[in-house]
């Protein structure tokens, strides 16, 4: 089977309200390591407010829920903000079947997670 | 595979894949057509789906220890179970490491950490969740889905 390109992140935006990671794709155990990697680049420069865009992801599993918590964790742990936007229902189902939906700030929109 | 309870309705569907992590994307892919087929819903669909995958995955993180060239055999097969009620059964099997079974559980959610949440999810979605050591090695994970029955609400 031929490989294809499947990039996770698909662009990082710097706005005045924060720095936005826009996904793409499905996040599985075979793409989150490289997810992991992209983000903690991205918060090597602490960003003081972090969205996640995920309007473009298919399909989330555990693995990309746990990278997701590692992200928020440091995040947290210099005292930025982190949130979730546009989630499609099957990559909800898995926040709510873990009780994430409960940890992580999840909004319909990237402009409404940049108020977060 | 081990004698299953239920009854199958047809030919099953037997694939075999390669325990490299990009043959994920392809079993969901047939999962999710076998079970939009026998009339799941859009919320189950996704379910049965994310189960499946978080089994696969866990075979070739903790089965195989991240080993790409071993062997996962994925059944998946229309049922049926208790009182006739229809379902898709999903069976994985592998011949990697063997466990307990009684050890495989899923973690407390109010722990918030990354991993362990696979077995958690295997077990909120599906109904039927069973995992035996076959006497020839390796684990067996049988899982069922019903459909719901008439004027019962899907999950």
């Amino acid at each position: 089977m031929a490989k294809a390109a499947d990039p996770i992140v698909k662009d990082i935006q710097e706005r005045a309200e924060g720095t936005v990671v826009v996904l793409v794709g499905e996040i599985d155990y075979n793409h989150s390591h490289k997810l992991l990697e992209s983000l903690n680049t991205v918060i090597e420069r602490r960003p003081a407010r972090l969205v996640i865009d995920l309007a473009a992801v298919e399909h989330m599993d555990s693995s990309g829920l746990g990278t997701l918590v590692r992200i928020f964790q440091q995040v947290n742990g210099y005292k930025g903000k982190m949130a979730l936007a546009a989630m499609n229902n099957r990559v909800r189902n898995a926040f709510e079947i873990t009780r994430l939906d409960q940890f992580f700030a999840i909004r319909p929109t990237v402009e409404e997670a940049l108020q977060v | 595979m081990t004698q299953r309870p239920a009854r199958s309705m047809d030919v099953p569907v037997d694939l075999a894949i390669c325990s490299d992590p990009e043959n994920l994307a392809f079993v969901r892919r047939a999962v999710e057509r076998m079970a939009r087929q026998e009339g799941f819903d859009a919320g189950d669909v996704d379910g049965i789906v994310l189960a499946t995958d978080e089994a696969i995955a866990n075979v070739m993180k903790h089965g195989y220890e991240g080993r790409k060239d071993c062997t996962i055999h994925v059944r998946l097969e229309r049922i049926a179970g208790r009182e006739g009620r229809r379902g898709l059964q999903m069976t994985v099997r592998d011949h990697g490491k063997q466990v307990d079974p009684a050890m495989i559980k899923g973690r407390d959610l109010n722990d918030v950490r990354p991993g362990g949440l696979g077995v958690h999810i295997i077990r909120s979605v599906m109904d039927e969740v069973e995992y035996t050591c076959p006497s020839d090695g390796g684990m067996q994970l049988r899982m069922v889905k019903y459909l719901p029955d008439r004027g019962e609400a899907s999950s």
